[in-house]
């Protein structure tokens, strides 16, 4: 048994492949249905998002469950199969274990660490444990996925810096102020990108919000949004002493905040920090404010440039992450061995061997007057005995190993018959709890 | 090997394996690091504790009369008042930077004569343990302020060049910095205060006269004032942040000079803990 995974991404498909391979979420049981019918394919997960479609399967023969899927990927959407060939990858055994715990970690993601993957590949999962397409392996290893990306999230870093410019914001108040629950923001002018930054500033525990626009009316509709206070354009410099955060995006062609105003705003404020964003190109804030102690400003090109070095940063904690995997995929991979029934059966019929052994030659012992013939009858009864009590349950074994069952035989065996087994068996439990 | 002898090197080799894994934690961002580096530095405090208790009970005095005692106790009042902070704010970068100060007193400490001696007779007092006792606490106290305002100038340069280093993901932010700054100051000043003004007490018993313009009465009056200068600035017209950070770290360069430099270079009444001891 071994899991194939056949696939595309962003990574080796541009936008044009990626669109035409993609399913349709409202209608997933059918290529599911018919994944299953592959005459190799055991069990099957179809993945399908605006970054990559891939195929999970479980089948012995992994070429030939591999060759049937890339058949019905291309049959399915109607494509050449050889023009979709140079797009797709194809792992098995231990690569498709850590790919898969790549991309529900969002390692393999077109921006690392981005959360919505774990939620596609459980709602893809979803859908095959609807139509019952998924059996113990593929229901075991994807739920292993999903642990797996949990434990990437929480013991590294790899979620931990904002990658989107409005959200980088947030977390450079954070850095200059500590925490920036109770402080106050004032939004100059009413950009959209004004209006999103001030809801993560208040979402995360801003309390106060100022607001003002060359329109009053506009700043009155936006000030009730966030239940906050609306200000005359023409004064609200008087207010900047009040403000921890500036937000600023007019449409103004020629800077609306001077060094000089800051200078004085923060004198009145005991030079307690003042962070000024401006997002408005042309700018609204001279840059030179930048250069006055306790003043941070910041463009939109700082912001981005933060958004990008955040980026580095999580590439390195991608590094501790695969650490994580690596370690993972071990488990994983001997609680897949303990699955395989052959090492039982090996066990089965050696111990059944050695005893037929030591009784005939006790037997033979106690029986010298028996002629070399009379020997080699008892012997072939012996065998014949030995063959057909092993028989059934071999059967049994090969029969339950193909539903998915063998597990709960594999370990009474081995308890009935004090089996020593050659290959790891011992993790089973452990995997079984996560 | 004399038993201090042995316990001093002991709580020494704490300290490095303190310091490498708190150095392993910054450079990994590991919190089992971490973890190993704050368990290292208390077994090491500990340690250390009772090396200063032996050598209070063998030497019959507070180990406190020569070079290396100073700095053995220097660096032990230092990592206390780092593991009391370390109590309420745990930050893995100063905890770095701190048992780095530490290890560095302690080897200097190491290199210097280490046997205990007879007591000189003017050091007989029991002023000696209150003064020193204090001057070495706030000496502590504002080694903490020092790395917390090398960390502080170092964020401010990166969030105003915009230009960041691994090390900005590693750093509290600035206000916590700039907070740590000033409750040191609070912390730190009386202790400075208090060890100035027992020491004019135990002068005026010991040498019968309050103040003598002795160097090291001298530089200790200098640090003093900048501390003052920098709390008084602080608490009427809002000193903070980037010029507040620059003075605790000027006023750590003159309590160096205070302890080590006097000691070293200018002869004075002060010169018991000299490099001959």
């Amino acid at each position: 048994m071994d899991i194939i995974v056949v696939g595309l991404s962003h990574k080796t498909a541009p936008v044009a492949v990626r669109e035409q391979v993609a399913f349709a979420p409202e209608n997933m049981e059918q290529p599911l249905q018919q994944l299953l019918q592959l005459p190799d394919v055991r069990e099957a997960v179809i993945v399908s998002t605006c970054n990559r479609v891939e195929l999970y399967a479980v089948g012995n023969d992994v070429a030939a469950v591999a060759a049937q899927l890339r058949t019905f990927l291309a049959q399915w959407h109607g494509l050449e199969e050889q023009s979709l060939a140079e797009h797709l990858y194809v792992k098995h055994g231990e690569e498709a274990i850590r790919h898969v715990f790549n991309v529900t970690s969002s390692l393999d993601s077109m921006v690392i660490g981005e959360p919505q993957i774990l939620g596609q590949i459980k709602t893809a999962y979803g859908y095959a444990a609807e139509h019952k397409t998924v059996g113990l392996i593929l229901n075991r290893f994807l739920h292993k996925a999903f642990s797996v990306a949990k434990r990437v999230r929480t013991e590294t870093n790899i979620a931990g810096n904002a990658v989107s410019v409005s959200f980088a914001a947030v977390e450079l108040a954070r850095k200059i102020f500590g925490t920036i629950e109770g402080k106050t923001v004032m939004l100059v002018g009413a950009g959209e990108m004004c209006e999103l930054a001030a809801k993560h500033f208040v979402n995360n525990g801003v309390t106060r919000v100022l607001v003002t626009n060359r329109t009053f009316a506009r700043a009155e509709k936006l000030a009730e949004q966030f239940d906050g206070q609306p200000v005359l354009f023409e004064n609200f410099r008087d207010h900047l002493h009040q403000v921890d955060i500036v937000l600023s995006s007019t449409g103004a062609t020629s800077f609306i905040i001077t060094p000089e105003q800051v200078s004085a705003a923060l004198r009145q404020r005991k030079n307690r920090p003042m962070f000024f964003i401006d997002i408005a190109v042309p700018r609204d804030i001279d840059p030179r404010v930048n250069d006055i102690n306790n003043i941070y400003l910041y463009d939109v090109d700082d912001l981005q440039g933060v958004v990008n070095a955040n980026l580095k940063e999580r590439e390195k904690e991608a590094h501790l992450a695969r650490e994580i995997i690596e370690h993972e995929i071990g488990q994983f991979k001997s609680w897949m061995a303990g699955l395989d029934v052959v090492p039982t059966i090996v066990a089965l019929r050696r111990k059944v061997e050695q005893l037929r052994n030591s009784e005939l030659d006790k037997t033979f012992a106690n029986l010298k007057h028996l002629s070399d013939a009379d020997r080699k009858a008892v012997t072939a009864m012996a065998n014949a005995l030995v063959n057909k009590i092993l028989h059934q349950p071999t059967q049994v074994l090969k029969q339950q190993q193909l539903n998915g069952g063998a597990q709960a035989y594999v370990d009474a065996l081995q308890t009935l018959f004090a089996l020593e087994v050659d290959a790891p068996q011992g993790k089973m439990k452990e995997i079984e709890r996560d | 090997m004399d038993v201090n002898v042995l316990l001093f090197k002991f709580s020494l080799l704490l300290y490095l394996v303190a310091t490498v894994m708190y150095l392993l934690a910054v450079v990994s961002n590991k919190s089992s690091e971490d973890r190993r580096g704050r368990t290292a530095l208390a077994l090491a405090f500990a340690v250390h504790t009772i090396t200063l208790v032996v050598r209070f009970v063998s030497a019959g005095y507070t180990p406190v009369t020569n070079l290396h005692e100073s700095l053995s106790f220097f660096a032990w009042a230092l990592a206390g008042t780092f593991l009391l902070v370390d109590r309420r704010l745990h930050m893995v970068v100063l905890a770095a930077a701190t048992s780095t100060i530490v290890l560095v007193l302690m080897l200097l400490g190491s290199v210097l004569p280490i046997q205990t001696q007879n007591l000189k007779p003017a050091l007989n007092s029991f002023w000696l343990p209150v003064h020193v006792g204090f001057a070495f606490l706030g000496d502590a106290v504002f080694t903490v302020a020092f790395v917390a305002a090398v960390f502080y100038l170092l964020q401010e340069r990166m969030l105003k060049s915009k230009k960041f280093s691994a090390l900005y993901y590693r750093l509290p932010s600035l206000d916590t910095l700039d907070t740590l700054n000033y409750r040191c100051l609070t912390f730190g000043f009386p202790l400075m205060t208090l060890g100035i003004i027992t020491g004019a007490v135990w002068a005026e018993e010991a040498w019968g006269t309050y103040w003598s313009w002795d160097p090291k009465e001298t530089w200790a009056l200098i640090t003093w004032f900048l501390y003052a200068a920098l709390l008084h600035g602080r608490l009427t017209t809002g000193w903070r942040g980037r010029r507040a950070a620059i003075l605790a770290i000027v006023g750590f360069l003159f309590l160096l000079f205070t302890f080590l430099g006097v000691n070293l270079l200018l002869p004075g009444l002060h010169s018991y803990a000299s490099m001959s001891g």
